[in-house]
């Protein structure tokens, strides 16, 4: 496998334009003459979909949920990054690229990451005309507030419900265009297989989630917007229905799949309850700005907060990193918060969550400020907990919540497949190793508004495609793979239900693979997980039929997905052998627990090609150059 | 706890729908009612019968995905909260819990308590969208809007598009869903160029899909999961009559 990065050479600010003026474009009246399929709404997914249908071309838009409206970018909370600089305190776009840089600790292509800086301001410019209500100020300009691992004030919000807003705004494009006959929406399908004619990606499989049909589409392109793979860890943050499937049935037909072990715990979620728990619910980053992190200096201090008095508290973020304070990145304040726990300083019943106390900000901006700003999450927490959090402080513990890997594309955001693409969370091009607050929202939508629609046309005007359509082998071929597969789920009628199967993977990969990882848990897991897989394919129960609205398939489905996953992304954290981002190694520390990366032999990104399936799959290495952000160890002390 | 549910079983649009009861242990009383509704499923599926079927995603609240009608109240008991933030605290040992589909003719049951709200996203390809393509806009500052309309606009889009309303209403009426949408846009600059046409065609495509009208039984307000006020309907009766007195026809 040949990795070809496609990056326009010359200096990094002007390859987005050497890209765009270099890329052919398909005139006007031949764009109504390419189909394409965009798997997922989301962020990405939505933008490109409505963006795409504008400039004429034909799209069909898939969904596996009852609406487009309700993918799991609707969750997002805090904001969205851009440089516009409207608070005059030294913003720009080399800043939030150089941030971006950083934040990734490095590990993210450096092309891309500018690029995504640039367009960032004209995706706010869209999205107050779609009409997002953005906070404001009372002269009618927009307000910013921070977020973490950057010292200027460049996220732009919606109250808590900034994905929401963004979403809805993709979401309402998108529906214009299905009223304007350009974007046939699908909705309640699930992706099963992506289908190649002549080395192209040329259609997809879907299965009907209400009748269980499967139904094969095909187009000059698909792509691929279908988010991260977070579940893997069963508990998470993301919604229920969130999968690897689609990202990982094209790994599955040649697909690479880049740097798995890149996964974000977020610092700041409500702490697990119980064995009943089903998911986490993340708290935004955005609280920070105001809230204060706090355990007892002494361990097991189990007074109430209320009677812990102030010099017996330890602001731990604020002690560590007095510069950046609560706002550090996020996978540095998640392994402050778990080297704080594991000194036995943890707080709440289960001793596994630290506090988040917006005491001083109640003080200092008035609680009504406050709860101008916060109050839905504020309410949203007090329903989870039952706490009210404008009494006692919230509590809060790390959480999975992102993946920065995904699969490998280029700079034109194409797979290793000709003609399939990937966009936002799907993919693994702008985050690294870590990911900045406030950036998915900017990376979802700077590919589907304002990349996506440059690059498909490129690769349109250079390909010659003939008519692709369902009824080819091709179609058939994998129509009968997914439907084989359904019946095996169906036929063997075991013992465990695939949540309990679903459980045991997570709970070993948040042990062995979780906040913290090192080369012994990492054996165990690759060992592991073969066997729970063996034992789901003999002792799996899927109850009902397949030609039914069968949510108990759709899930063994998935699990099934994540258990052959699981195992690369173990794999990659076991290859990687340094600490960087979210990726710690154990092995791999500073002498004050800080993430030590080795630049000599692991500034790459780690490409995995699938071999088959009883194969060991092959790891590619794309070095990654850092020409204008300088390698550097991160310091937010 | 122990706690008894009846929980309505139908098989497809097409089929007949019974109550069925299932008597349930609750661990713990911080769990949600749908992880309930989890444990209850994982019983079912381990002596080999259908489990229930039931619509959720995000399971905090925002997705809009969740949409069952607990003891006769679309999302439950509590205020301000869709049926994934009801948690067992909020009810007691021996309660008979009841959970049905949102109910309404524009929503036809998919199976138990999973329904089809297609028609919201129909209303929604008329109109409810400014019309703007992608690199069209002017600089996000360019155009001011004062922080009160904003403040209103975004109260208006909270919503998340569940149908509790249309559920509540004894109209079945969405006026609450598109009287969102509608005054989101009608408050802020960027929805004026098409502040005529959009009500007109949504109102046109509410009532195709065979929603009522508003009887000012202000159902709706009291179990949206957003608190969207129905102060967006007169409003959006107000912009529909302004629209008929200023358009053509």
């Amino acid at each position: 496998m040949k990795l070809e990065s496609k990056t326009p050479d010359g200096p990094v600010e002007k390859k987005w334009d050497k890209a765009r003026f270099e890329l052919k474009l398909v005139n006007p009246a031949n764009k109504r003459k390419f189909e394409v399929i965009v798997v997922g709404t989301g962020l990405a997914g939505a933008s490109a979909g409505a963006s795409l249908a504008e400039l004429g071309y034909q799209v069909k838009v898939f969904c596996i949920q009852d609406s487009p409206r309700r993918a799991h970018s609707i969750a997002a909370q805090g904001g969205i990054n851009a440089a516009k600089n409207y608070p005059n305190d030294g913003d720009s776009i080399w800043r939030l690229f150089y941030d971006t840089v950083k934040g990734g600790d490095f590990r993210a292509r450096e092309a891309n990451v500018y690029r995504l800086a640039q367009v960032s301001n004209a995706i706010i410019d869209h999205c107050v005309a779609q009409g997002v209500p953005f906070a404001r100020d009372y002269g009618g300009t927009l307000d910013n507030r921070s977020f973490g691992g950057a010292q200027v004030s460049r996220t732009f919000y919606a109250r808590g419900q900034t994905g929401q807003q963004l979403l809805l705004g993709a979401y309402a494009s998108l529906m214009r265009q299905v009223g304007l006959g350009s974007v046939k929406m699908f909705s309640r399908r699930e992706m099963m297989d992506v289908v190649l004619v002549d080395g192209a990606a040329r259609g997809i499989v879907v299965r009907n989630l209400v009748t269980g049909a499967f139904e094969s589409y095909a187009a000059h392109a698909v792509l691929l917007c279908t988010g991260g793979y977070s579940n893997a860890f069963f508990l998470s943050t993301n919604a229920n229905s969130c999968n690897v499937g689609a990202a990982w049935s094209a790994y599955k037909r040649g697909a690479a799949f880049a740097n798995p072990c890149f996964t974000q715990i977020h610092p700041t979620c409500i702490p697990v309850s119980g064995e009943h728990q089903s998911k986490l619910t993340l708290m935004s980053e955005s609280l920070r700005n105001d809230g204060r992190v706090w355990v007892p200096k002494s361990s097991g201090d189990r007074r109430s907060p209320d009677l812990i008095p102030e010099e017996e508290r330890d602001y731990y973020l604020e002690r560590i990193y007095p510069s950046f304070g609560n706002l550090v990145p996020r996978d540095v304040a998640s392994r402050a918060a778990k080297r704080i726990i594991d000194e036995g300083r943890g707080v709440g019943k289960t001793g596994l969550a630290v506090y988040l106390d917006f005491a001083d900000a109640f003080k200092r901006r008035g609680v009504g400020a406050i709860k101008e700003e916060y109050g839905n999450l504020f309410d949203m927490y007090h329903h989870l907990t039952d706490e009210d959090p404008y009494q006692a402080p919230m509590r809060i513990y790390p959480a999975v919540h992102y993946t920065m890997g995904g699969l490998w594309v280029d700079y034109n955001l194409m797979t290793t497949i000709p003609g399939l693409f990937c966009l936002g969370e799907a993919n693994f091009s702008d985050h690294g190793g870590n990911r900045l607050g406030a950036s998915a929202l900017m990376q979802g939508l700077a590919d589907g508004y304002f990349v996506i629609p440059y690059t498909l046309g490129g690769y349109f005007a250079a390909s010659k495609l003939p008519k692709a359509d369902p009824g080819q082998q091709a179609f058939k071929e994998a129509e009968s793979g997914a439907a084989g597969r359904v019946k095996k789920l169906l036929s063997i009628k075991g013992k465990r239900t695939p949540v309990s199967f679903h459980k045991e993977l997570g709970s070993l990969m948040w042990d062995n693979c979780g906040m913290s990882r090192n080369a012994k848990g990492l054996s165990e897991a690759l060992a592991r997980i073969p066997k729970i897989r063996e034992e789901f394919w003999r002792n799996i129960m899927v109850t009902g039929s397949g030609s039914e609205f069968n949510q108990t398939l759709e899930r063994a489905h998935r699990v099934a997905d994540y258990l052959e996953f699981a195992e690369l992304l173990v794999r990659d954290a076991f290859e990687r052998r340094e600490s960087c981002g979210g990726h710690f190694r154990e092995e791999h520390q500073t002498p004050d627990n800080e993430a030590k990366r080795d630049d000599a032999n692991f500034c790459h990104v780690s490409v995995w090609e699938h071999q088959g399936p009883d194969r060991d799959p092959v790891l590619h290495k794309e070095p990654l150059k850092f020409e204008h952000a300088h390698l550097a160890q991160r310091s937010y002390a | 706890m122990k706690v008894t549910l009846r929980v309505w079983r139908q098989t497809g649009p097409d089929g007949p729908g019974r109550l069925v009861s299932y008597e349930a242990e609750v661990p713990s009383t911080d769990m949600s009612f749908l992880e309930l509704l989890d444990t209850v499923n994982e019983g079912l599926i381990a002596k080999g019968e259908d489990a229930i079927a039931f619509d959720h995603d995000c399971r905090e609240g925002i997705c809009g995905m969740c949409s069952q009608v607990i003891d006769g109240q679309p999302h439950g008991p509590d205020k301000a909260a869709a049926t994934c933030q009801l948690h067992m605290r909020r009810f007691k040992d021996g309660d008979v819990i009841t959970a049905e589909p949102f109910r309404a003719k524009a929503f036809p049951v998919v199976k138990d308590l999973v329904v089809d709200r297609s028609a919201l996203d129909r209303v929604m390809t008329c109109g409810g969208f400014v019309s703007v393509n992608t690199g069209a806009a002017v600089d996000a500052n360019a155009v001011l809007v004062p922080k009160d309309d904003a403040e209103k606009a975004m109260d208006a889009a909270a919503c998340i598009g569940c149908g509790a309303c249309v559920a509540a209403c004894p109209n079945a009426a969405a006026m609450l869903f598109v009287g969102a949408k509608v005054s989101q846009f009608a408050l802020l600059p960027q929805g004026a160029p098409e502040r005529v046409r959009r009500v007109l065609s949504m109102r046109k495509a509410m009532d195709k899909e065979g929603f009522g009208h508003c009887s000012n039984e202000a159902e709706c307000e009291a179990v949206c999961p957003k608190e969207v006020k129905i102060s967006n309907i007169a409003r959006l009766n107000r912009e529909f009559i302004r629209a008929l007195a200023v358009s053509d026809g």
